[in-house]
């Protein structure tokens, strides 16, 4: 019992135990509460308690050699025998294996797309930076964006502003939520007016390569009601928009 | 000091000038002036028949991209330097310790190598941009016209005073130091200027300002105080002492692990330590320098600073985070080893502590690399409903980066404030008092943060920007300012209870001092790339169009590989240049590094050697 605690305590287990207990939780509980994490931001997660564990146990010659030194011992294999001989024998083997399929897998095809790095708000055009509304933000203003909004709008980015409109599942990418602080908490009244207009069609190059379901609405809508649905948008949704000179 | 003596001072140094070099320099002055002169006057017939010209296969812009690059971080490198090499001075004069003195000169003596391979890139810079650009060049010679002239008399100027300096460093010993420590101030002085004058011209291009009518001064020097001139003279100025104290390390570590002498050893473990200091000691106010120029970009125009920070660019700054972490952990690790290895006994009692202050790193790393948007899958985008994070979103956005930076300087000075005072004892009656206070007011601080950062969230961009981060800045400063000199009175009536120990380090700290300086290489040269790519299709951003074959963003991957090469291609330049200043050094005490000298057990392993394979392995000797 009292080997097995000592087992337990040693560095090499610790560290053990750290990393597969963060995988593990990044992994598989965590999603319990909410949305699984994509495997780039896991294996972040993972290299930097990789790191943290090998800076704290190489910090001092002690804590190096009882990290290090049971690896060397088993690598350098001297005067081993039994299951401890024949395990090295296997890593030895399995391990270039290992990086074997590795390299297959990232190479071969599969019929996955691969993962997208998308520039959710790209830079707009430089004839839409620094519109100002021109209307007053007043309740029939509002009102009326609202009104516009349940009728073009709601379908998509829900009647709850949060981006669960009836349409929204069948869209990738989904909706924006505008409840979200990400979304247009961050930005500022004249580049909703572009994306309002342009839709995803009009998006930079670097705004790809999803295909943006968003509609330019420059057709049916006049710049004064995307002014307006602007306002009710930023109003439903319980955000202001984003300033940058002082408010008076 | 009478002024009699000082100008005899001044007299036998210019004797100890040698002619040839002052000359050469005086040539390349003309150099670089003359063209400038000549194309002032064609500009406006000739320059603009051609308007680019292109080196086929490299690429005018790739070859434009590179020697701007080298020539910026050799100078960032003799501006770094001397200041560095001031300071030092300053210290061993005030606390009479000869080897700061000893410290300041080996690093002057590199400047003036140095010196002379900057002023090449630079040569090589100008020629080719009036070459490759005549039509930008053309442009900004008439506005700039008058800084050119400044800028050459400022070369004239820097270039005496640095052989004054340097050649006058012994014979300036004693009385004369004072004089001599002058010359230093004037030396960075200027160097300061050289800095801001083509600073201006930059960020003219990413931020121009109208120019109206009236004298060519009148012009320049509007064009001059454009938006971002100041936030990125200052930015850079505390990024070139970064520099400087990170190449000293780097080259202190290198030579430890050469070093075969137990003095050699214990020389380049403390010149590695001082290095780093000063390195760490940059690296504190730098992010909020960074901030302040982010802001002038956004409030100058608001696309470019969404393209830096939002758009295509953004993600050279999870890049950044990444680079800035790792020199923040290189950092805080070189002080942990030096508290096991260099002061005997202590190592257990910091394990704790040391933990700590690794988990609020780590943590505040992962939230700092955390991307607002992340790479996922098609699959599992769909299951997180977007780019994203239902949860982990809250870490993109700068609410949440300002605040953990602010953690990680809290956290690093804090390791450096502990390295300080390991192994001694206070004896003042309050220290008990004061030391009780310190942690309180540093826990608060830490929550002030953290509650601040939070709040961001519910508020207003611009009060978070304008005052919750203003106010997390202020709080991380006035601990700077405060805890600095209140530690150093503690320290005065402290007694020493173990000595510190030099050249026992073991070898990954000289590896560690190396990627420091790779690190923040790096990490210019990525910058680099961000602010000048920030003005995508323009040479004058909105004013003058780039109209060459070049005139497009190069894919991130690309300009990566591009700056590897930059950073790799200068490490091979600063080893030179300390290769040529050395080789003098070994040629006179070929005694002194013959091998009988070498101390049993002493040689530093390579990284491959076995911590367990006998006693001759440096990891065994020093535990
Ligand atoms: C067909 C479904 C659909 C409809 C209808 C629709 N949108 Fe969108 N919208 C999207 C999608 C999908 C996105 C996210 C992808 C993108 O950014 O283009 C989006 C994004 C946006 C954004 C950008 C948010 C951000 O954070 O960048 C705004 C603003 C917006 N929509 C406003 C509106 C308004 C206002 C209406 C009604 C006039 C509307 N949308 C109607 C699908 C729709």
């Amino acid at each position: 019992m009292r080997n097995l605690l000592a087992i337990l305590k040693h560095s090499l287990s610790i560290s053990a135990i750290v990393l597969v207990g963060i995988f593990v939780f990044l992994k598989w509980v965590l999603p319990l509460f909410t949305a699984p994490l994509p495997m780039s931001l896991i294996g972040l997660y993972v290299a930097l308690t990789f790191s943290a564990l090998m800076i704290f146990y190489t910090m001092s010659g002690a804590s190096l050699e009882e990290f290090m030194g049971p690896i060397h011992r088993f690598l350098v294999g001297e005067g081993q025998e039994g299951v401890a001989k024949i395990a090295r024998l296997l890593l030895l083997i399995l391990f270039p294996l290992l990086v074997g399929w590795q390299t297959y897998t990232s190479l071969a095809p599969s019929d996955f797309p691969p993962a997208e790095s998308r520039t959710i708000h790209p830079a707009p055009p430089g004839e839409f930076v620094g519109l100002a509304n021109p209307l007053q933000p007043t309740e029939a203003n509002i009102q009326i964006g609202k009104g516009i909004y349940a009728s073009r709008c709601s379908p998509c980015h829900g009647s709850n502003f949060d981006g669960k409109g009836t349409a929204a599942p069948g869209f990738n990418p989904p909706p924006a939520n505008f409840r979200d602080s990400g979304t247009i908490a961050q930005l500022q009244e004249s580049f909703l007016f572009w994306r309002i207009k342009k839709g995803g069609v009009g998006l930079p190059i670097e705004g790809k390569p999803w295909k943006s379901a968003m509609p330019r609405w420059e057709v049916e809508l006049t710049d004064k009601q995307v002014w307006q649905v602007i306002m009710g948008e930023y109003d439903g949704a319980g955000q202001s928009p984003r300033t940058w000179e002082e408010e008076e | 000091m009478t002024l009699q003596s000082a100008i005899r001072t001044v007299g036998s140094s210019i004797r100890n000038i040698r002619a040839s070099s002052l000359l050469g320099w005086g040539v390349l002055v003309a150099f670089l002036v003359l063209p400038c002169l000549v194309l002032a006057q064609g500009a406006a017939t000739q320059a603009m028949s051609v308007e680019y010209r292109d080196i086929p296969g490299i690429g005018s812009r790739n070859v434009i991209w590179f020697i701007a690059q080298q020539h910026l971080l050799l100078a960032g490198f003799v501006l770094g330097v001397p200041l560095f090499a001031w300071v030092c001075e300053i210290v061993g004069w005030k606390t009479k310790e000869p080897r700061y003195d000893k410290l300041a000169k080996e690093f002057t003596k590199l400047l003036t190598s140095a010196y002379a391979t900057t002023a090449l890139f630079g040569g090589i810079l100008l020629f080719l941009l009036i070459g490759l650009y005549p039509k930008l060049m053309a442009y900004l010679t008439d506005i700039f016209y008058p800084t050119f002239v400044a800028y050459s008399i400022l070369f004239l100027l820097e270039t005496a005073v640095l052989y004054l300096y340097w050649y006058g460093w012994d014979s300036m010993q004693g009385n004369k130091k004072g004089f001599h420590l002058f010359l230093g101030f004037l030396l960075n002085l200027f160097a300061f200027f050289i800095m801001i004058i083509p600073n201006s011209w930059a960020t003219f291009q990413a931020s121009p300002v109208v120019v109206a009518d009236g004298t060519a001064l009148e012009r320049a020097w509007a064009a001059m105080w454009n938006p971002t001139w100041w936030p990125v003279n200052i930015h850079r100025f505390i990024a070139n002492v970064v520099l400087g104290g990170f190449i000293c390390g780097a080259y202190a570590g290198v030579r430890y692990l050469l070093a075969v002498s137990r003095e050699e050893r214990e020389h380049y473990d403390w010149m590695g330590y001082v290095g780093n200091f000063i390195g760490v000691f940059g690296m504190l106010p730098l992010p909020f320098a960074g901030y302040w120029l982010m802001r002038e970009i956004y409030q100058y125009n608001q696309q470019m600073g969404i393209t830096l920070m939002g758009g295509f660019l953004a993600w050279l700054f999870i890049l950044q985070a990444m680079l800035i972490g790792v020199l923040f952990l290189g950092a805080n690790y070189y002080f942990w080893m030096g508290i096991s290895y260099r002061i005997p006994g202590v190592a257990q009692s910091y394990k704790k502590p040391i933990l700590a202050m690794l988990i609020v790193l780590m943590v505040s790393l992962a939230v700092w690399m955390t991307p607002h948007t992340l790479v996922a899958s098609l699959q599992e985008a769909q299951q997180m409903g977007g780019a994203h994070h239902p949860l982990l979103g809250v870490f993109g956005v700068m609410s949440a980066k300002m605040t953990v930076a602010n953690l990680m300087i809290l956290v690093t000075f804090m390791s450096f404030i502990m390295y300080w005072r390991a192994g001694k004892q206070e004896t003042a009656p309050w220290a008990k008092i004061a030391k009780a206070i310190m942690g309180g007011v540093l826990a608060v601080a830490a929550i002030t943060i953290v509650v601040l950062g939070v709040w961001g969230y519910f508020v207003p961009a611009l009060f978070r920007i304008n005052t919750l981060s203003v106010a997390q800045v202020l709080i991380v400063l006035f601990i700077l300012v405060t805890f600095t000199p209140l530690t150093a009175v503690l320290l005065k009536s402290a007694k020493t209870t173990t000595e510190m120990v030099w050249g026992q380090m073991p070898v990954r700290s000289g590896y560690t001092l190396v990627s420091n300086a790779v690190m923040v290489i790096l990490l210019m040269s990525l910058m680099g790339y961000a602010r000048s790519s920030s003005r995508v299709h323009w040479h004058v951003y909105g004013v003058l169009r780039d109209t060459s074959e070049y005139a497009y963003s190069p894919a991130l991957g690309y300009a990566a590989a591009l700056m590897s090469l930059n950073t790799f291609f200068f490490c091979l330049l600063v080893a030179f240049i300390f290769w040529v200043a050395t080789m003098g050094d070994k040629s006179q005490a070929p005694s002194k590094e013959s091998p009988q000298k070498v101390e049993p057990g002493l040689t530093p392993v390579m990284a491959g050697g076995s911590p367990s394979s006998g006693g001759k392995g440096g990891v065994q000797d020093n535990r």
